[in-house]
């Protein structure tokens, strides 16, 4: 009875259901001042003039334009090409132009009349087709076998193209930082999801020393990695203005200026041909991935590096040739979102292989049973596939569950008869947890187990909890992991004045590889406490003849004569994990957590609007160590799917959003939301705590095909768009 | 201008402008933080209180409006009675991020109040006005529906 596995409350929880949880608009600090920023009206402009007339402002209003800065204009992330405020040119609308800060949020934002920005318009490149004729922001390339042999030599050659559109984060918490400037230190306290980073990026645009600068996280009202870049920047706009103005500034955005200022989703265009035998075995892909990156490069290569690890999907492939490219467009840089590349790209191989097993007559069941990878296996990258390649247990437990085949054969055959309304799809997926390729290696994050005065373990890691759950998750794990008591151990709050980098809250790594260091680190502290020949259970010491005494004791004993000990390690991945980023070659993740989705939809006959009535997954993610929150990651990762499948589509006219708000660009309520079942296979790794893998972004990957499937054997349009709306498909009808 | 505002079942003179937002007033005025701002407009239901025991968005409420009106929020609720549901509410997976979940406990326990025990449909129908972007609802509706197979 270690608690793995166990469901117990999660600590912040009753905090958060009663209102007392404090998010970042919930902190007002005494004499703080609010901050607004000046954005820009068109998607590609020369900037002329900034002009601020203080008599036009409400009293006292301060203004910052990058002619203020004190370092360099560029806020640090894999680079510091993108600019903090723009400087001669805005690449995009909403773009920041200059910072005010007054002393009321009314106030900042009448304020903003009083900044003059004289434009000089230029051209914008708007599609993807436009900026195709354009260098790219960043390219790669993957190749295995010979692609050009193998579909000379395929009975079928089928070729597919796939379109995603962009998906808006719409956490529900606004992003939001407060930024004090006090005796040459700089204290930032906002919602985030990597600590770190907006750490990195204020030294480097203040040129302060590293412990002059503080970030805390407060409560953090979603994320979805629409958290993990922006905060960088609004961080460093916070902070000039409170540097500006002597006093603590609140920068909240509101929805309409989340929407039109943050980043979103990639919007891809994915072309695939695919080699196939007569009997339905895979023999080449060759695909073409074009991301639409935005104005500013931000995270687009890592994501653009996802994205071609898992274009393969779940299936064998003799041979592979993937081209990828991010393109530049004058509309808001598009970044981070949960899947980080993967769902685009998996719609596309999934649709693709929907296509693939009608022209040769398999049901999508059978055409993916027939090219599963298996335990063994190789990828694409050479990767041989580990003991824990459940891709054929997911497929099989999902149909097992849903009868799947019967029922989409049932109604392919009833729409040719009757016309139907109600359709179902399957779809296969995977994710690789933890950074891509060499990146955890790069970053040798450390976790930090300390002991206190009052007996009791503190751990220091810099993660987040934006509703994930590590707040419940690590716990468990540092108790199972040292045999402790409930309240043997705690946790510090994620601030970078206490707790050392252990990375960002990104890329499902928070329990994988933060969680074994955590249950490593504790353990250590733990057995030094206990001493030769003894083990601590349930927060008891415990010799051969029974329990001692109780652990927090003999920690407090040894407290005194020790001291406040700390253990620190860093994750260093097996040797057998490396990558080679310039081949792509090697083991680009750890490890890889499997699932497979199945969809019923109804669809209005007359609208041709979709609408999902029934979902299943089933998915291995190792051992679930809180099969509640990881049920409810795959419970909320599957409906941020099916809404941008369905129904979230961003507008834009001219490079200008068309639907900035909640009214008209729709996420899915509990009234669009089907019941979702989800199945954990438990299967433990060996590499993750208690054989845990990463869980948060996979249930991204798999909505989007299986829904598309499901409106198609409901209506017979092939949807080869994303999302599905009843407008295009309407089009794809005529 | 002074308005007499009840809150959680105290009185208190306000002292504000009469097309003030009812939300800013309990947030700024009243420190009550607990209520949300997620859109501002009407459409996220995060800043869901009650006025006279029926679930309102208070984003959309001017001061003036609320006198002589009863008016509970988050805190107010979970001070009260519906403890044993805030527990069962964070036990089913019903909060992850909690931005949410002010404005889902209010509409939410206005609906327990009339209806005990309601089917997960008479649940959507009365939640269909608050988003929840974490969740996919569904341990809100186990939490409300008292299903407890997880
Ligand atoms: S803040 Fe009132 S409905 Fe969104
Ligand atoms: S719990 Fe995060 S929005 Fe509902």
């Amino acid at each position: 009875m270690n608690g793995i596995g166990d469901s117990p409350p999660r600590p912040d929880g009753f905090a958060k259901v009663s209102g007392a949880a404090r998010y970042v608009d919930d902190v007002t600090l005494p004499g703080m001042w609010h901050g607004a920023t000046v954005r820009s009206p068109y998607p590609h402009a020369r900037v002329r003039s900034v002009r601020f007339d203080p008599a036009a402002a409400p009293e006292g209003t301060v203004c910052v334009t990058a002619a203020d800065l004190p370092g360099p204009n560029g806020v640090q992330l894999l680079d510091d090409g993108w600019p903090i405020l723009a400087d001669g040119h805005v690449l995009h609308v909403a773009e920041p132009v200059a910072l005010v800060a007054a002393p009321t949020r009314l106030a900042a934002r009448q304020a903003l009349a009083a900044v003059q920005v004289e434009y000089e318009p230029l051209t914008p490149v708007l599609t993807l087709e436009e900026a195709a004729s354009l260098p790219p922001l960043y390219e790669l390339r993957l190749e295995s076998g010979d692609v050009d042999a193998a579909l000379a030599g395929a009975e079928h050659v089928i070729e597919g193209t796939w379109s995603t559109g962009h998906q808006e984060h719409i956490y529900i918490e606004c992003q939001g930082m407060i930024a004090t400037f006090e005796d040459g230190a700089l204290t930032v306290l906002g919602s985030m999801q990597c600590p770190y980073y907006v750490h990195r990026a204020l030294v480097h645009a203040f040129g302060l020393p590293e412990d002059k600068v503080r970030v805390r996280a407060s409560v953090v009202g979603g994320g979805f990695g629409g958290k993990e870049d922006f905060p960088s920047a609004i961080a460093i706009h916070a902070a000039l203005l409170a540097r500006a103005c002597g006093r603590p500034v609140k920068m909240v955005y509101d929805r309409h200026e989340d929407i039109v200022g943050t980043s979103k989703r990639h919007p891809a265009v994915i072309r695939h041909r695919t080699g196939v035998s007569a009997d339905g075995r895979l023999l080449a892909l060759d695909a073409e991935i074009l991301m639409d990156g935005g104005a500013y490069k931000t995270l687009s290569p890592v994501v653009l590096s996802r994205a071609l690890l898992h274009a393969f999907g779940p299936y064998r492939w003799p041979s592979v040739r993937l081209q990828g490219k991010v393109l530049r467009t004058h509309t808001a840089p598009n970044s981070a979102f949960r899947g980080f590349g993967a769902p685009q790209v998996q719609f596309a191989v999934e649709r693709q292989m929907d296509l693939v097993g009608r022209a040769l007559g398999l049901d999508p069941f059978e055409i993916r049973a027939r090219n599963v990878v298996e335990p063994g296996d190789r990828l694409p990258t050479g990767q041989v596939l580990d003991e824990t390649t459940s891709a054929r247990l997911c497929l099989e437990e999902a149909e097992r569950r849903t009868g799947f085949r019967a029922r989409w054969r049932e109604l392919e055959a009833s729409r040719e008869r009757e016309g139907t309304k109600r359709g179902i799809g399957l779809s296969l997926y995977f994710h690789g947890a933890g950074f891509t390729g060499n990146g955890e290696r790069k970053m040798k994050s450390p976790v930090t187990a300390r002991l206190r005065e009052d007996g009791r373990i503190e751990v220091l890691t810099a993660m987040t909890d934006m509703g994930q759950g590590c707040a419940a998750v690590f716990p468990q794990i540092a108790r199972a992991a040292g045999g402790l008591g409930e309240d043997d151990v705690i946790f510090a709050e994620p601030d970078t004045g206490d707790v050392p980098d252990s990375g960002p809250t990104v890329a499902s790594r928070t329990t994988m590889i933060v969680g074994s260091l955590i249950a490593r680190t504790v353990a250590e502290l733990r057995d030094q406490i206990a001493g030769e020949g003894l083990s601590v259970s349930e927060g008891w010491i415990v010799g051969p003849a029974g329990r001692v005494e109780p652990f927090r004791d003999a920690a407090r004993r040894h407290f005194e004569t020790a001291g406040p000990v700390e253990i620190t390690h860093r994750h260093e991945p097996p040797e057998w994990q490396t990558f080679d980023e310039s081949t792509y070659q090697g083991a680009a993740y750890p490890t890889y957590a499997w699932g497979a989705d199945v969809v019923e939809v109804e669809v209005d006959p007359d609208t041709l609007a979709a609408r999902p009535i029934a979902a299943t997954a089933v998915c291995e993610v190792g051992r679930a160590i809180h099969p509640t929150l990881c049920k409810g990651q795959i419970e909320g990762g599957t409906l941020q799917a099916l809404g941008w499948a369905l129904l979230e589509e961003v507008k834009l006219q001219d490079g200008r959003y068309l639907n900035d708000r909640l009214a008209t660009y729709i996420i899915p309520t509990v009234k669009d939301s089907p019941q979702i079942d989800v199945h954990l296979l438990e299967r433990a790794w060996e590499g993750g705590p208690f054989g845990a893998k990463g869980v948060g972004a996979l249930p991204m990957d798999g909505g989007a095909p299986a829904v598309a499937q499901a409106v198609e054997n409901a209506t017979g349009i092939p949807v080869a768009e994303i999302p599905a709306t009843p407008e295009k498909l309407l089009r794809a009808l005529s | 201008m002074k308005i007499p505002l009840s809150v959680n079942g105290r009185t208190s003179e306000i002292e504000g402008h009469p097309m003030e937002r009812l939300l800013d007033v309990l947030r700024e005025g009243l420190g009550l933080t607990g209520t949300k701002e997620g859109c501002g407009e009407g459409e996220c239901g995060a800043c869901t209180v009650l006025i006279d025991g029926e679930p309102t968005l208070s984003c959309l409420v001017p001061l003036f409006q609320c006198e002589g009106r009863r008016i509970e929020t988050v805190e107010g609720i979970a001070a009260g009675p519906a403890r044993d549901f805030l527990e069962r509410f964070v036990a089913t997976g019903g909060v992850q991020c909690g931005a949410c979940t002010p404005g889902i406990v209010v509409t939410a326990w206005a609906l327990l109040q009339r209806n005990p025990a309601p089917s997960r449909e008479e649940a959507r129908e009365a939640l269909a006005g608050n988003l929840c972007r974490c969740t996919g609802y569904e341990g809100i509706l186990r939490a409300i529906c008292r299903e407890t197979d997880q």
